[in-house]
């Protein structure tokens, strides 16, 4: 603990109240780490703040003792962006969990950040409804989906996190609240500080665009012989003209995984699977439902199955939902990877990761959105045998080269956070990780919000260099500085 | 505008240098593209002009993965017109007319602006469909960030704080968008009312139904207004029949449904300038909009806008325009856009409210450009 933590400590019980302020070894466990269990570190302290004032003053007391801090949200992250810092305090989000309004009129919902992601679609339906639906919707926060700029199956049609932030109410780290509306002139700091993992402050209050539900949805699974014949039919619809709510790929592997724990009836002699599913206008629907499955077959599908009920369409995304949990089943450890690549050089990639696993003797299963291209393959290995989990980070990191040198992307949605951090300099050049710096030293000059996350290497903000120059509007008085 | 010169750089490097150049010499330097929208903000006295007419290169187009690369330069027709040949457009559709024939807007341009049209409805403004940037600092820094594919998260998103920045923090040299397919089918339901609330009931209920319309806007004129609302697609027409009918529920009248319907949308995107009275853009929630007509109304102006969203142009004399910003309803937002010279140095067009958002802003400026280089005092409190 760094000098002066009790004083900091007892400042943050008297905000908090003593039994929201955990620092025993054995409380603070459960904090560690968030989704991403093979990074650990325990905080000086974990608070649990109820009110988004208490938020403000916890973040103040930290700056003043010049403590670094880490906000958490629901801790399913699978990046570390969450990990706490050894030194520094974990400000745990999960109190905050209020709607504060709901208003369908002009599609506008304001909630607290640790309002899970579900919720909000509950809020407003069966009108309408939020799109960002990331596989851990049930548990996720709506903050860390903000921190993250979370995506999920759908947003291949409905965009990322991102697109449906409309407002926010931050605490800076120097605990300086800060109100940002897409709607006031100005740079737009609402598309800067979603998706900045935590490290430009942290929301107290987030507005949310939501959009009528679609009237009609379908649902298709379709079974391949290979995921190259399924990325042909991805292609083939996409090339159509179609726009799927969701385009879903499975290999065999994550198929045998995530039929053994639902049971849906996936078929285990198929080499991969297509969960697409068509929402919007019944009448498009329709037409397109049709042209859809025609596109399937001509594309080589071995079987084209609609799902008749709701029952059904949820069997067969609980399937899909669950590939990550089950692998378990055929394997005891893996590492999750989230590279994006151009979609049409899907089949190229595939067949690298293939060779790459059989280089490593080790098994790669695949399950991925395959309307944008993004893939999670996960490694499997035994960390009981020895060497395997080495063995398995190799393998991870260069199939994230690989996705890089395709054109691609070190993360499509799981953030870079402490895990990614690393394969920064494969996408980004000395200058345009500077360029991150001026604007997070914008944010948080002091590096006081979730430091060593992100950049590949601990980086200061400098002073601003360059002369003062009086403006226009102030020489006119129309503005001034502050 | 009295500058001392003009540069139009032809290479990325160049342009960097042409910055650090004039930084170095303590020169300030007033960025443009194709000129169409230098009399949006607060007038700048620059030393000199740098345009990216030059980079004018449709660096790719990955039909395959409806994405491309444009530098900054590229027209936006023209690149249009590369997309439509495969059948994709970019979704971005703000007026498109050069002066005396000149080319009309740079995507570059379009980006800094934040400029948009009707598509905005179903397609969102640059900032979503900006999946990449390349900017040039006045230090002479290059610098990407995003990427080209459309899902990415990996780094900070300077793509969106450089949409909509006017070029106040650098230069933008090239950008990656992404594309979606181009409908070949069109058609409109359109309706009318002279009573401001029940065209925005009727606003609130289109803005509710599952239809999925390719733009939904509004109209005001002369005492009358309407909606109109567009669907693509193939069962385009059955969609906008559901439309009019809706619209005749909430009690619209003269409802109608045409695929004829080019001229009503370019009148909506020609609403959105001025040539000789002045512009005024508005951010209203939609069930504020009769209270915002009402302003327009009492200063005998004219609206156009997106209806689902809150966001109209209003055209108005420049002599009332600030009275128009003032009688707007609370809570609402309004730039000056368009507008006479005297008018913008007598009006502050942001209207930007202090406290730590302006706070925040003047730190990225000193960070991003803290010789104060680029498009000096142009911007919101001052930038």
């Amino acid at each position: 603990m760094p000098t002066g933590s009790p004083a900091l400590i007892s400042r943050l019980q008297e905000i908090c109240g003593r039994e929201f302020v955990l620092t025993h070894r054995h409380e603070l466990a459960t904090y560690r780490s968030d989704g991403l269990l093979h990074y650990r570190e325990v905080p000086v302290a974990a608070v649990l703040p109820g009110t988004a004032e208490q938020v403000r003053q916890v973040v103040r007391a930290c700056f003043e003792a010049e403590v670094p801090w880490v906000a958490r949200g629901s801790g399913t992250g699978l990046s570390g962006g969450a990990l706490p810092v050894a030194e520094g305090v974990l400000i745990v989000l999960s109190r905050l969990r209020r709607i504060l309004s709901v208003d369908l009129e002009n599609g506008r919902v304001v909630v607290e950040p640790g309002v899970t992601n579900v919720s909000v679609t509950r809020a407003v339906s069966p009108t309408h409804f939020y799109p960002p639906d990331p596989s851990s919707q049930i548990v996720c926060s709506i903050g860390g989906n903000v921190a993250e700029n979370s995506g999920g199956a759908h947003c291949f049609k409905y965009g990322f996190t991102t697109n449906y932030v409309v407002g926010l109410e931050v605490v800076l780290s120097d605990g300086t609240v800060a109100t940002l509306s897409r709607d006031d002139p100005g740079y737009d700091l609402l598309g800067a500080f979603v998706g900045s993992e935590g490290t430009l402050g942290v929301a107290t209050k987030i507005m949310l665009r939501v959009i009528p539900a679609p009237e009609s949805v379908s649902t298709v699974l379709a079974f391949f012989a290979d995921t190259s014949a399924a990325g042909d039919a991805v292609t083939a619809i996409v090339d159509a003209g179609i726009v799927p709510g969701a385009i879903e790929m499975m290999d065999r592997l994550s198929i045998e995984a995530a039929e053994q724990s639902t049971g849906a009836g996936y078929r285990l002699d198929a080499g991969a699977a297509l969960i697409i599913e068509l929402d919007g206008p019944r009448e498009e629907c329709l037409v397109g439902l049709e042209r859809l499955t025609e596109l399937c077959a001509q594309s080589g599908a071995l079987d084209v199955r609609i799902a008749q009920s709701d029952a059904e369409r949820d069997l067969i995304w609980r399937t899909r939902k669950a590939a990550f949990a089950s692998m378990g089943r055929v394997a005891p450890a893996y590492y999750v990877q989230d590279g994006v690549i151009p979609r049409t050089r899907l089949s190229e990639v595939l067949r690298q990761i293939d060779t790459l696993a059989g280089d490593y003797d080790l098994r790669v299963a695949n399950v991925f959105h395959a309307g944008d291209g993004n893939l999670h393959p996960l490694v499997c290995y035994d960390s009981s045998v020895e060497g395997e989990a080495a063995r398995a980070e190799e393998l991870a990191g260069l199939i994230i080269k690989a996705c890089v040198d395709a054109g691609g992307s070190i993360t499509g949605e799981h953030g870079v956070g402490v895990d990614k951090k690393a394969y920064m300099p494969s996408m980004f050049s000395e200058s345009d990780l500077d360029a991150f710096q001026r604007l997070r030293c914008a944010f948080d000059p002091h590096a006081l919000a979730n430091p060593g996350k992100v950049m590949p290497t601990p980086r200061l903000c400098g002073e601003v260099p360059g002369p003062y120059r009086q403006h226009p509007l102030e020489r006119a008085g129309v503005a001034e500085r502050f | 505008m009295a500058t001392a010169s003009s540069l139009a750089p032809q290479t990325f490097e160049d342009a960097a240098a042409a910055l650090a150049a004039a930084a170095e010499e303590g020169r300030t330097v007033r960025i443009a593209g194709a000129g169409t929208k230098l009399g949006w903000g607060a007038e700048v006295a620059a030393d000199m002009e740098l345009h990216t007419t030059r980079l004018d290169e449709v660096v790719a187009h990955d039909a395959g993965d409806l994405t491309a690369t444009l530098q900054a330069g590229v027209p936006l027709e023209l690149a249009q017109r590369t997309f439509a040949d495969a059948g994709q457009m970019l979704a971005l559709d703000p007026p498109l007319q050069g002066a005396d024939g000149a080319p009309g807007p740079t995507i570059g341009g379009v980006v800094a602006t934040a400029d948009s049209g009707p598509l905005r409805h179903r397609y969102g403004a640059p900032r979503d469909l900006v999946v990449g940037v390349t900017v040039a600092l006045s230090d002479g820094t290059i610098a990407r960030a995003g990427g080209k594919v459309i899902k990415n998260v990996a780094g900070y998103d300077l793509a969106k704080l450089f949409s909509g920045a006017f070029g106040t923090l650098g230069l933008i040299l090239s950008v990656n968008v992404r594309l979606h397919p181009l409908h070949q089918t069109s058609v409109t339901a359109l309706g009318s009312a002279s009573d401001p609330d029940v065209l925005t009931s009727a606003a609130v209920a289109l803005s509710a139904a599952p239809l999925e319309f390719e733009a939904l806007d509004v109209a005001w004129r002369g005492g009358r207004g309407g909606l109109l609302a567009r669907c693509t697609g193939q069962e385009a027409t059955r969609r906008a029949r559901r439309a009019a009918a809706l619209m005749a529920e909430a009690g619209l009248t003269e409802t109608d449904v045409t695929d004829e319907d080019g001229p009503l949308w370019e009148r909506q995107r020609a609403g959105q300038r001025s040539a000789d009275r002045a512009l005024v853009r508005v951010s209203a929630p939609t069930t504020a909009l009769a209270a915002v007509i009402a302003a327009v109304h009492a200063c005998e102006a004219t609206l156009v806008g997106r209806a689902a969203l809150g966001s109209t142009f209003v055209e108005v004399a420049p002599e009332v325009a600030g009275r128009l910003r003032e009688r707007l309803p609370a809570g609402a937002r309004s730039v000056l856009l368009d507008a006479p010279a005297a008018l913008r140095t007598a009006e502050d067009p942001w209207r930007a409210e202090p406290g730590p958002g302006l706070e925040l802003m003047r730190r990225l400026k000193q960070r991003f450009d803290p010789s104060g280089t680029c498009n000096p005092g142009l911007f919101v409190g001052g930038i």
